[in-house]
């Protein structure tokens, strides 16, 4: 990956934005947009669109959501200890001992547990639920506690983003901030399309974001940028690794929010070979993501999921390949230079 | 043979998993196409046929799912079997034993891993054997992606017949046969705006967008209904087989509009049928996704009463079926 597209990666990453609380990374977003030739506004949910015209081109729309999984402090106990609620799905495994950032002035706080001194075998082997899960932010009382953070702050994990080992990088909200970079590398380009990339809020707590989105754009296709769940860890066989790290973008066929549009599907995959972009297929029927709202939109958009295979998702520290991250932007990019060159609605009656 | 037995036939034949209905739409639109003004598919695969009826007079939806429940294939073996998931509601041992066709018209059966020591099987323990021995052989004929449904193969047993895929495709040969008989009498009647829709079996997904293009007065989803005829069935339900076509009430998805309910029961009435009034405390149709597009769609559903419904063997009785195309008939008439 080059350096400069890097540091992007860098920044984007470092920003915060749990749905529902996206005003940082979208005021990041938004210059970055303009800078690269769009015209930047955003709608009453808070998605935020660059558009760059092209009358009569084909109306493309990209989308990525901005928003990442986080948490909610709903109040604090007598000694001052927060309780939470998740935003999206986090796995109460991945919470614990782990340190958060809380609200705007990004109070340092950690989700504390039980030393093992003091814990039974069977506390050892169940994970404790998040409802009996505490944010620790070293308040003296719950008044003290609520006055630091209060109910309604909303909170994320702390980490910074790492590039370690073969060419990986480390960090929460890969999803879906890689695919965030990749609009904005999109944009950076002249493709032969009227092109609207959406950075959607409200992804992870139900499509909220594209849903009203796709309405607005009306785009004559889709293609949802996304980050996925990689299983490619656990000597798992093939079909339980869903997709694997280094093996390029991964082309979903369907999810349990949408099945692709078989043309544009098809006509994404003879672009990657074509172009000899590495490229893998999505293995296997989890989760969703925007693509079913936009789908879905008034009387249906085609769309298409490229994915980064992401591993250990939705938690503090996701990992993702910087050449698939790379893919990912040369398919979508490679896919809107040449998309004359295929029919997507073939096979279709008119 | 009676027409409706031949479209049956012809409709059941053809495979057309949810998602993957481009086969099964150009078979319809090739049966249809006569008896319309327009013929086309949209985004999300949907047919719309389009049956232009006197001037000023209301447009009505009538939708019948062409997707059919099956397997899409998640992955291929180093010995070439292929492991799925499931497309629509059904679990991991629905299908087992039984012959499975691709849309390419490869065959292969299904079959399941020996269940493990005190554990539930899962679709992860399903697999479909083409006949391959290595990866590469398989890799040759199928892609990660491509979509199975059980093989077609039909009992008629008098009146009653038994294939899989009579859900939905009972009720595409009756909208068909609707369009065809307005076609043939030459009577005014409404603008139909017939829709074999896609992705019923993964949440009425088709229905949703077509209605919203269409924006139609009013909405009719066809579908099939279970029945409480059958040994020790649970739940309890009043709707038999063959006592003629339902019009529903309510189900999960839907509480049927009002006076669009009575105004269909009162066609069944004018025509002469039997009728039957459904709840079905499960399930869900078209109708569902119809009524809640745009500012709301009046929408009801008449169903075709089914046995053993996600089954290989969905039985529906013919009689009920040419029932259900008089009272579509006599509602669509002006």
């Amino acid at each position: 990956m080059r350096v400069e597209r890097l540091s992007l990666l860098e920044k984007l990453l470092a920003a915060r934005g749990v749905s529902g609380d996206e005003g940082e990374i979208r005021n990041l977003l938004k210059p970055l947009c303009e800078e690269r030739g769009a015209k930047a506004y955003t709608d009453a949910l808070g998605n935020l669109f660059a558009h760059k015209e092209k009358p009569g081109a084909k109306r493309v729309m990209l989308d990525a959501h901005m928003d990442e999984v986080g948490f909610l402090i709903t109040g604090a106990d007598a000694n001052g200890t927060l309780k939470y609620q998740t935003i999206g799905g986090i796995d109460p495994r991945v919470v614990l001992s782990k340190r958060v950032e809380i609200g705007n002035d990004k109070v340092p706080g950690v989700i504390g547990i039980k030393p093992i001194h003091l814990s039974t075998k069977e506390e050892m082997t169940n994970a404790t639920k998040h409802r009996d899960l505490r944010i620790d932010v070293g308040a003296k009382d719950k008044a003290d506690a609520e006055k630091l953070c209060p109910p309604g702050s909303y909170a994320t994990f702390v980490s910074t983003p790492l590039v370690f080992g073969d060419g990986r990088v480390v960090s929460r909200a890969l999803d879906d901030r890689v695919g965030c970079l990749t609009m904005l590398a999109a944009l950076e380009e002249d493709l032969p399309v009227d092109l609207t990339c959406v950075f959607t809020v409200q992804e992870e707590v139900g499509l909220r974001g594209a849903t009203t989105a796709a309405k607005r754009v009306q785009p004559d296709f889709a293609i949802a940028l996304e980050g996925t769940t990689s299983n490619d860890f656990g000597g798992e066989p093939g079909d339980k690794t869903i997709v694997e790290l280094c093996k390029g973008v991964a082309i979903s066929f369907m999810d349990n929010a949408s099945i692709a549009h078989p043309g544009l599907r098809k006509a994404v995959t003879a672009c990657a070979r074509a172009d000899s972009i590495p490229h893998q297929i999505k293995r296997g029927v989890a989760g969703g993501n925007d693509a079913g709202a936009i789908q879905r939109a008034y009387g249906g958009v085609p769309t298409v999921t490229l994915s980064v295979p992401c591993r250990y998702i939705h938690s503090a520290n996701s990992v993702a390949a910087l050449s698939d991250i790379d893919a990912q932007i040369d398919l979508t990019i490679a896919f809107l230079r040449d998309v004359e060159k295929y029919d997507i609605n073939e096979g279709g009656i008119r | 043979m009676s027409a409706m037995l031949d479209t049956l036939k012809t409709v059941l034949a053809v495979p057309g998993v949810s998602g993957s209905e481009q086969q099964i739409a150009q078979t319809i639109a090739g049966i249809v196409r006569p008896y319309v003004d327009e013929v086309r598919t949209d985004a999300m695969g949907n047919l719309i046929a389009i049956k232009n009826g006197a001037p000023g007079s209301s447009r009505v939806m009538v939708s019948a799912h062409m997707d059919q429940i099956g397997y899409v294939i998640t992955d291929i073996d180093e010995n070439g079997f292929l492991y799925v998931h499931n497309v629509g509601g059904h679990g991991p041992r629905s299908f087992v034993g039984k012959v499975v066709t691709f849309a390419s018209g490869l065959q292969g059966v299904v079959s399941i891993k020996p269940p493990r020591d005190g554990g539930e099987p899962t679709m992860g323990d399903v697999f479909i054997d083409i006949g391959a021995s290595a990866k590469a052989e398989a890799e040759a004929k199928v892609q990660i992606g491509d979509t199975a449904c059980v093989a077609y193969q039909m009992v008629v047993n008098g009146d009653r017949v038994s294939a899989p895929t009579m859900d939905d495709r009972s009720a595409c040969a009756v909208l068909i046969e609707l369009l065809k008989a307005l076609h043939e009498s030459g009577k005014p009647h409404k603008t139909v705006v017939g829709v074999f829709s896609s992705q019923e079996e993964v949440g009425t997904r088709g229905a949703q967008t077509a209605a919203a293009a269409e924006n139609p007065d009013e909405g009719i989803a066809v579908d099939v209904t279970a029945t409480g005829d059958t040994p020790d069935v649970k739940p309890k339900m009043a709707v038999k087989l063959g006592a003629g076509p339902t019009v529903k009430i309510m189900d999960r998805h839907s509480i049927s509009t009002p006076y669009l309910r009575d105004a269909l029961i009162d066609a069944a009435k004018k025509a002469g049928v039997p009728y039957q009034r459904e709840v079905l405390t499960f399930g869900g149709t078209d109708a569902g996704a119809i009524q809640r597009t745009r500012g709301g769609i009046p929408a009801c559903t008449v169903s075709l009463p089914c046995r053993y419904v996600h089954s290989p063997v969905e039985t529906v009785s013919l009689r009920d079926m040419e029932q259900a195309v008089a009272l579509l008939k006599e509602y669509m008439t002006v």
